[in-house]
């Protein structure tokens, strides 16, 4: 079946550029303004986070942006009404949404799949969800919609877990650059990294990989695309969003700082 | 009914791991290793003689008299008060800690609420001469002022959580989150039965000397192994764990888990997870959870500060749900009436987290003959600063 992402990917080889938001973030309704700029001033892709009281995955700007967000009334009954016309908008643009397993839990899994796809969603990153039960209880539920998993991996993973988190794939390889929470420039040291990213590229995966946590500016994307095929930019745009009066304004800006 | 915990960690529907990639290497390591270590001889040899000299176990069982005659019935107590630093947290830790080195770590962290599991994590780690980091909710460190220092005292690094409600949950956050940042040389000593498997089967399993010495003691003394009630307080549930665990498979003895209500269930200020709990995932577990509408983790309230956490392990959940074990809840009043009832009757002050599982004594509905054992899971010392702001009132009951 088709799917966005696979043909952001067909399009470009290099160079994609995947911006995280925070939905309700700086303000309850600037999600769809942002992710319209976003996908308008070179985005590849969009990755929209849904906020929870408790990110464990999360280093303290999206922490706090998440805290805001939610301070602001977003919730999923509010997210998915935001979104409701988003691709006559934003028509070409892959969306994803990413946040904890719990607020989805509650809200329903089949649920969230039906109105997600409904809303012209392409793929779901869900960290918290282990892979076993991803497979034995949500696989089908996913493919239904034509929702498409990510999943993370971090220099520790294992070659045999990574290849099989490749075979549950069918979108793009998540690689978390370092160890660390998102945002914290991470304490690996270059060569190492290097060497991991080059390990991973060396395996001849059947996805393409973007590479995440830690990337903020022109110069760390660049270098993240000499080892995969795009990255992934979250805290960073969070941080050029705050005290903003022109949120979208500050978008731009930083989407064209980074691909410029 | 089977209480073990099925090979993904599951205790019926509760349990599992659902933790993001970056902690699968750490957790997995555990969840491939405890059972094989624990098993170990030379392990069981190193934790028992630590255990005995070290901790000063076994700690006693005392019959509680005057505590007797007053509630008509035969009330015993488990004098885990006693274990060196005040409180059953250090079973845990001792045995953790061994398990780190095998492991080849060397920095350990751990989350505390009560600060009694910090303290103990920070003996532990003095004892083996290791870094030991202990994350602590802001208002936590301000209601247990004595426990930071004792920690800092001992050598170990106090970190202020300043998220959300600043108390355990987020402690517990914040030291997963280090545990992210540091996936190789760091071990994560979790203070209770919660978290991702393989740590409710684990601290469980190293809580779990609390009931195998009830049994035999109560052999010794009475002539029967089994009592008619065990008691215990929840927060995130070792001390019962510990205190249930060799009499889950005995169905006679009626298992008490005793949470806080707080200012009341329906108050808006509790932490009776069984009452206002639905199943949910936190720190890594599918269990009960307060939570809202939207799947928000809620802010849970006791005074105590080792009861206020918004969930319980996922064993405890499996208990409650299958109606294996009873929930009964403690207001904050209940409480603090039980911890002047102790030090008066028995002369010994109890932990406020433990004076919960004391104030369920009169809605047991115990007989004269029946036998009742109350896990005491820890002592007053860390309290007293509470005690002194409620002083008048504990002054004022007539026993
Ligand atoms: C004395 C005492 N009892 C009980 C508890 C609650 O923990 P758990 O439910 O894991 O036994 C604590 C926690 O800090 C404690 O210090």
């Amino acid at each position: 079946m088709e799917n966005r992402i696979a043909n952001a990917f067909a399009k470009k080889q290099n160079h994609l550029l995947n911006v995280y938001l925070t939905a309700g973030y700086p303000t309850l309704d600037a999600t769809v303004p942002l992710i319209e700029t976003l996908a308008s001033s070179g985005a590849d892709l969009i990755e929209i986070g849904m906020p929870f009281s408790d990110p464990l995955a999360d280093g303290p700007v999206i922490q706090a942006s998440s805290t805001a967000a939610l301070l602001n009334g977003m919730n999923l009954w509010v997210l998915f009404a935001q979104l409701k016309d988003i691709r006559q908008r934003v028509p070409e643009t892959p969306i994803l949404l990413m946040g904890y397993l719990n607020p989805v839990m509650q809200f329903g899994m089949e649920n969230f799949c039906r109105e997600a796809a409904a809303a012209g969603v392409d793929g779901l990153i869900l960290p918290d969800l282990p892979l076993a039960e991803y497979e034995e209880e949500y696989q089908d539920v996913f493919r239904r919609h034509n929702l498409r998993p990510v999943f993370l991996i971090t220099p520790q993973t294992s070659p045999e877990r990574i290849r099989r988190i490749d075979a549950l794939t069918e979108s793009f390889l998540y690689l978390v650059s370092g160890p660390g929470t998102t945002g914290g420039g991470t304490t690996q040291d270059p060569t190492k990294q290097e060497a991991y990213f080059e390990r991973i590229a060396a395996m001849n995966l059947r996805n393409p990989r973007l590479i995440g946590f830690g990337i903020g500016d022109k110069t760390s994307f660049d270098r993240a695309c000499r080892y995969a095929e795009g990255a992934i930019i979250g805290s960073a745009f969070i941080k050029a969003l705050e005290g903003k009066e022109d949120a979208p304004a500050a978008a731009r800006e930083f989407v064209e700082s980074v691909l410029n | 009914m089977n209480y073990q915990p099925n090979a993904r960690g599951y205790y019926g529907e509760f349990g599992g791991a659902y933790i993001p990639e970056m902690l699968y290497p750490n957790v997995e390591e555990l969840q491939e290793n405890y059972l094989q270590i624990l098993g170990d001889p030379e392990f069981q040899r190193e934790y028992q003689k630590l255990l005995r000299d070290y901790v000063g176990r076994p700690t006693p069982l005392f019959e509680a008299k005057r505590l007797s005659a007053k509630y008509g019935t035969r009330v015993f107590l488990k004098r885990e008060d006693l274990c060196h630093t005040g409180a059953h947290k250090v079973n845990n830790t001792v045995g953790q800690i061994l398990m780190a080195r095998r492991l080849g770590k060397t920095r350990i962290i751990a989350e505390t609420g009560a600060g009694q599991h910090g303290v103990a994590t920070a003996t532990v780690c003095a004892l083996m001469g290791m870094e030991c980091i202990v994350y602590m909710g802001k208002i936590d460190m301000e209601r247990q002022r004595p426990n930071v220092e004792r920690m800092r005292l001992l050598g170990a690094e106090v970190r202020a959580a300043v998220s959300g409600s600043q108390t355990l949950k987020d402690a517990t956050n914040e030291a997963i989150r280090d545990w992210i940042s540091n996936p190789v040389d760091t071990h994560y000593i979790i203070g209770s039965v919660v978290g991702p498997h393989p740590y409710p089967d684990l601290v469980a399993r190293l809580q779990s000397v609390i009931s195998e010495e009830m049994r035999k003691q109560l052999h010794e003394e009475l002539g029967r192994e089994l009592p008619d009630y065990v008691v215990a307080c929840v927060g995130g549930g070792s001390n019962a764990a510990g205190a249930f665990y060799h009499f889950l498979d005995e169905p006679s003895v009626k298992l008490i888990a005793v949470e806080a209500a707080g200012h009341g269930i329906s108050s808006g200020h509790s932490a009776a997870t069984s009452v206002l709990g639905k199943p949910g995932i936190i720190h890594g577990s599918r269990t009960l959870l307060m939570q809202d509408e939207h799947g928000q983790i809620t802010e849970p309230y006791s005074l105590s500060a080792g009861l206020d956490y918004p969930g319980i392990g996922p064993l405890h959940a499996f208990l409650g749900t299958s109606g294996r074990a009873r929930f009964i809840s403690i207001e904050d009043e209940q409480a603090l009436y039980s911890v002047a009832e102790l030090s008066r009757l028995e002369g010994i002050i109890p932990a406020l987290e433990t004076a919960h599982a004391l104030a369920a004594l009169p809605q047991l509905g115990a007989g004269p003959e029946d036998v009742v054992v109350v896990n005491l899971s820890g002592r007053g010392d860390k309290d007293l600063a509470t005690y002194l702001q409620f002083a008048d009132k504990l002054n004022s009951y007539d026993f």
